[in-house]
């Protein structure tokens, strides 16, 4: 079959690999649909993450159509439309039984380089290096999808694949953040970053309750999209002062609830940008958590700020002094999308989520690798490059 | 400076082999080892059954049982209804640190099979099966993902259990 192989660093091609197999018997196999280009794997591409191997497909994010199944699989049947969560979990472990699924026991075949990095593995995700176990990801013709009846999702008849789609990964992690986050009715709520994730945070901040929403990025047509699209407030850091701006939509609160939706790859105007950059490149820091920063200095006493974007490992200048003196609570996680992704089906075919803007452009799989590099570099306006196999 | 670079080269591996050799276990990469214990440690994980399969008279799970008389082995109930503690340990005393690491790195230290067969059988207790890695892989090898691949080879076997 043909995928999008991860070659080294910047380096993307199209080429045909094995066919996945049955390797369990709760495992099935899907004909791939469509598969979203998603902020993190830009982590990847770049090089961020050590954990990759030249020929590993990339690609987490993904809707498509059950050809097979196990005998253990009892809630698909080959032909279904499913969703499939960017986790792999088993549903079983303790960990899942408290839905904090992305952090399952059983889903990593490979626990212990995270264990030695970060003290305890988290579960599996689809195409994310050999850290979170080595799955082959959905930039492909066909994956395979352990735990299926865990992870795979009917999807309702009313919703199209464009909207379905990004309730695989953007829509769940977006909505955990503000779930988690502690989102209340009449809170005021701050988004860094207007990419597919901040936006999906946003708009479910919105549906939870928050008498405001606002979302901070440097791009004009990210922060429009999210005005026209989500209901909310937009700020651009690059011409506006956002602290100022905070203090003033917030009553000089500052937002109850922060949720940093950017990640270690942040930017910012001021010179911190340069002094991340270059202990990042000298490899004396991982990541550059400059977002993350700002959340924690703007969020008011008392209040919460929830990590969405993916770190690696260290960062420096981190403010514990702000966070502890304040009363902060800080949360962060990889997605626990198996809680949310049945209700944000429901909250599609209803109306009340829509993502399908996110799909700025779409195209075959055979132009990944040109899809991948407007996505990178932000070319024509692209927040989400999705990718269709069959065509 | 070739000196200076030499140094550095001899202190980093030399950190580097004493982590290696060093027993693994609770301390982060930023703490010191423990002392040298006597006893070989207890390796635990906390099962979270299906059903009651698993109790403190129970007959071992399959891949624990595969170990034999090599190894004692704890079941106990754990607090706040989390399930059941498997603990396992050697039941030979501590090796030197010498021997311990030249057994890691031939793939032939017992711990590593008491790692394994806890992950297995906490898997099967768990979901009825054992996750197996994708196959067959889309990956090549290559000079730089050698060690890499040699990692995640022991990937069930290594780690802080």
């Amino acid at each position: 079959m043909k995928a999008l192989l991860w070659q080294g660093v910047n380096d993307l091609s199209v080429d045909e690999v094995p066919d996945p197999t049955m390797r369990n018997e709760q495992d099935a196999i899907i004909r791939v649909r469509k598969t979203a280009t998603c902020g993190s794997d830009l982590h990847l591409l770049g090089g961020y993450n050590p954990f990759m191997e030249r020929g590993d497909v990339l690609g987490h994010e993904f809707l498509g159509e059950v050809v097979e199944v196990g005998p253990q699989v009892r809630k698909h049947k080959v032909g279904d439309r499913v969703v499939v969560c960017s986790f792999v979990s088993c549903g079983r472990c303790w960990y899942c039984q408290q839905q904090q699924y992305s952090l399952c026991d059983n889903g990593n075949t490979n626990p212990a380089i995270t264990e030695n990095v970060w003290g305890f593995a988290p579960g599996g995700c689809y195409g994310y290096s050999h850290a979170l176990g080595g799955f082959a990801g959905s930039h492909a013709e066909y994956i395979r999808v352990p735990y299926a009846d865990q992870g795979a999702f009917t999807v309702p008849d009313g919703v199209s694949d464009e909207r379905a789609l990004f309730a695989s990964d953007a829509a769940p992690t977006g909505w955990m953040g503000a779930d988690l986050g502690g989102v209340k009715a009449g809170d005021v709520v701050a988004v860094w970053g207007a990419g597919g994730v901040g936006q999906m945070a946003a708009r479910a901040a919105v549906l939870l309750g928050a008498e405001r929403v606002i979302i901070i990025d440097r791009f004009a047509n990210r922060l429009q999209m999210a005005e026209k699209y989500l209901g909310v407030e937009a700020l651009n850091y690059q011409t506006q002062d956002v602290g100022g701006e905070l203090l003033e939509r917030s009553g000089g609160r500052g937002p109850d609830v922060c949720i940093e939706a950017v990640g270690m790859e942040s930017h910012s105007t001021g010179p911190q940008y340069l002094y991340d950059q270059v202990k990042q490149q000298l490899r004396l820091e991982s990541d550059r958590p400059i977002a993350a920063r700002e959340a924690i200095y703007h969020c008011r006493k008392g209040g919460s700020v929830f990590l969405l974007g993916v770190f690696a490992n260290l960062v420096d200048k981190f403010p514990l002094g702000a966070l502890m003196n304040k009363g902060l609570t800080l949360r962060g996680a990889q997605q626990h999308g198996h809680r949310y992704i049945p209700m944000l089906l429901e909250r599609m075919a209803r109306g009340d989520l829509v993502t399908e803007h996110l799909a700025t452009h779409t195209m075959p799989l055979d132009e990944a690798p040109q899809g991948y590099n407007m996505f990178k570099n932000k070319l024509d306006g692209c927040v989400r490059a999705v990718f269709e196999p069959a065509r | 400076m070739r000196a200076l670079v030499k140094v550095g080269v001899i202190v980093v591996g030399g950190l580097a082999l004493r982590r290696f050799l060093l027993p693994s276990g609770r301390h982060g990469p930023w703490q010191r080892a423990p002392l040298m214990r006597r006893e070989p440690r207890w390796h635990v994980v906390t099962v979270n059954p299906a059903r009651d399969e698993l109790t403190p008279d129970s007959p071992l799970p399959e891949p624990l049982a595969g170990l034999g008389d090599a190894v004692d082995v704890q079941i106990r109930r754990a607090p706040a209804d989390r399930g059941i503690e498997l603990a396992v340990r050697l039941r030979d005393g501590a090796q030197s640190p010498v021997t311990a690491g030249a057994r890691r790195l031939a793939g032939r230290d017992p711990n590593q099979a008491i790692r394994a067969a806890l992950r297995e059988a906490k898997q099967l207790l768990e979901t009825g099966e054992v996750l197996h890695p994708d196959s067959p892989p889309t990956t090549q090898t290559t000079a730089v993902n050698k060690p890499l691949q040699m990692a995640t080879r022991q990937g069930r076997r290594e780690g802080r259990l």
